[in-house]
């Protein structure tokens, strides 16, 4: 086992009875979350660590699986003893999020009214309602109050949304690479991306299931589409140029560049092993997540209430989530007179930096978290 | 890159004594946006002493990180680029301190010190100190504690001296409120400060507002 990781790690599952009013107007009755957990909540369970999970990740966070040693959780390189969210401090819980297809209750699961899998009957979820999910996993877990929510992208607007639901119940927000809404552009990559998944004829309207099949083709177009807005124009140009994967052109529509040859690797790995409806709910819940809409477009009233204190990371190279949309929560938090530090990091991975291993980054979290836990 | 926050202006004045001439106007509980906050020893002193509630802006990266050991607001931006983030008054007091001789757009920085802030509170190192016309008067330019860089190497573009200051505020509309002159031990000047001060700390505002 590499130093500084958490180890071999399991999911575990938590069964809820209590009744969900989703923000869609949907109800579900009962539902399950996975989520895994490392390191140990104190006497005190003030050393708590949530950590949400972007598009298409998963609770699976740190660790490897005992028959998987090569599942390395989506954010290893951040979060293990004695790295800058030191298990060895702290309690950290990552959750599969409802509407997910890693464990948790999705449109894979059985419809316990049907007897069949929901499909395109599982209802939209929303930022909102995964954070209402999440506050009722801590209570059950005896944290009543997390030291940290923590989070990337979608993760961090999550992060940022626990500040508004449930501002009692988190001391510190981390939102790294976020936006306080999506873009038209950003929707617009989504939109596609739906497009190429209901448009496959093995789509069946969600209930792909009952007929063996998976709409692989409208997967894997998402998911390329998907990847070239994680990447910057510059690390593409790094990593693949204009290289070609035989050397020489062949006039035909196999493959010829290597970045056509990254990206459909990309898409038939993701197509293997993620659900086509959780992937459409996910880029609608991202569509959605906007605070400011309730409180007459003004993101500075909608955090009115929010007490936390916050660190807010951005990328240079990110165009998904600019540095600007940062910025523009920055400013909401300023105006409520919420304490908070904001980073540009300069990094040319685009929106993916988040992930990174970039020693400025993760000192930064380190060096807050510290001080968040003096 | 030629920033406000670049290298440090004056990094020889650790434990700076100009801190406690600032702390002197910052009212308890007071809102202080902190330009070229460093490594955010001014705003922790000033919450520290007097409780206000502050932000500072710093474009190194490792002066940002300084910042958030110490337990401060830091925002990463570079002051160049403008204030524009922040709304008219949002602050009771906007600080730049020991930061105006690197700034390269002047004008537009104290004019925006008076914009986003109820009040503008200076520090700088005064070149018309008689340490630094002697350099000078003996052909060379001056390297002193206030001024400790080389003239190949000084983040410092636009030297000026204390008589300079107000000459530039009468003419910009910027209402000097107080004044502190120190000498190079920390004690104040109040003969000559133009020759005998080194370092010059004011209060001031936009006139054409008040």
């Amino acid at each position: 086992m590499p130093e500084g990781s958490v180890g071999t790690v399991a999911p575990q599952f938590m069964h809820f009875d209590q009744p969900i009013a989703l923000k869609s107007g949907a109800r579900l009755a009962a539902y399950d979350l996975a989520y895994e957990t490392y390191g140990e909540l104190n006497p005190a369970r003030d050393n708590a660590i949530l950590v949400c999970h972007a598009l298409n990740a998963s609770h699976h966070v740190a660790g490897v699986y005992a028959d998987e040693p090569k599942n390395i959780g989506w954010w290893d390189n951040l979060i293990g003893p004695g790295k800058p969210v030191d298990t060895d401090r702290f309690f950290v819980v990552g959750v599969n999020n409802l509407g997910g297809c890693h464990g948790s209750t999705g449109p894979a699961s059985v419809n316990p009214e049907t007897g069949r899998p929901y499909g395109g009957d599982f209802p939209l979820v929303t930022v909102e309602d995964w954070v209402e999910c999440q506050a009722r996993l801590a209570s059950r877990l005896g944290i009543e109050r997390f030291a940290a929510v923590m989070g990337g992208s979608l993760g961090a607007m999550q992060a940022l949304q626990w500040t508004i639901s449930q501002p009692r119940r988190v001391a510190n927000a981390l939102v790294i690479a976020a936006a306080p809404k999506l873009s038209a552009q950003n929707i617009a990559f989504n939109e596609v991306a739906r497009q190429a998944i209901t448009s496959d004829p093995d789509f069946h309207g969600g209930h792909f299931y009952q007929h063996g099949v998976v709409p692989r083709r409208g997967l894997r177009i998402a998911r390329m589409i998907g990847h070239i807005t994680y990447l910057s124009d510059d690390a593409m140009a790094e990593k693949f140029g204009r290289a070609l994967r035989e050397g020489v052109l062949k006039f035909n529509f196999d493959v010829e560049f290597q970045i056509e040859s990254y990206l459909r690797y990309q898409g038939d790995k993701f197509a293997d092993q993620f659900d086509a409806n959780t992937y459409l709910r996910i880029t609608k819940a991202l569509d959605y997540f906007d605070p400011a809409a309730d409180h007459g477009g003004s993101l500075r009233a909608s955090l009115a209430g929010a007490q936390a204190n916050y660190l807010v990371v951005s990328f240079t190279s990110d165009w998904r989530f600019s540095p600007a949309r940062s910025r523009e929560i920055v400013k909401a938090l300023v105006d409520n007179r919420l304490n908070v530090c904001y980073a540009e990091i300069e990094a040319p991975h685009g929106h993916d930096a988040f992930l990174m291993d970039d020693a400025r980054y993760h000192d930064l979290i380190r060096a807050y978290l510290e001080r968040a836990r003096a | 890159m030629m920033t406000a926050a670049g290298p440090a202006a004056s990094p020889k004045l650790a434990g700076r004594r100009d801190f406690e001439a600032i702390g002197r106007w910052i009212k308890p509980g007071a809102r202080v946006l902190d330009l070229g906050c460093g490594d955010g020893s001014l705003l922790r002193y000033l919450r520290e002493t007097r409780g206000a509630h502050g932000y500072g802006i710093e474009i190194d990266d490792a002066k940002v990180l300084a910042s958030v050991r110490n337990g401060v607001n830091v925002l990463q931006a570079d002051l160049e680029s403008g204030l524009s983030g922040f709304d008219t008054d949002s602050f009771d007091h906007v600080v730049l301190s020991l930061t105006l001789q690197a700034v390269r757009h002047t004008e537009r920085i104290v004019r925006e010190m008076v914009r986003v802030g109820r009040e503008g509170i200076v520090t700088f190192p005064n070149f018309g100190y008689w340490r630094h016309r002697m350099q000078i008067f003996m052909g060379r330019m001056p390297v002193s504690k206030e001024l400790p860089y080389q003239w190949y190497d000084t983040p410092n573009i636009h030297l000026f001296t204390i008589d300079d200051f107000e000459i530039f505020c009468a003419g910009h509309s910027v209402r000097i409120l107080e004044r502190v002159v120190l000498g190079e031990d920390g004690s104040e000047v109040r003969f000559a400060p133009n020759l005998l001060g080194a370092i010059a700390v004011y209060r001031f505002d936009n006139f054409a507002a008040a």
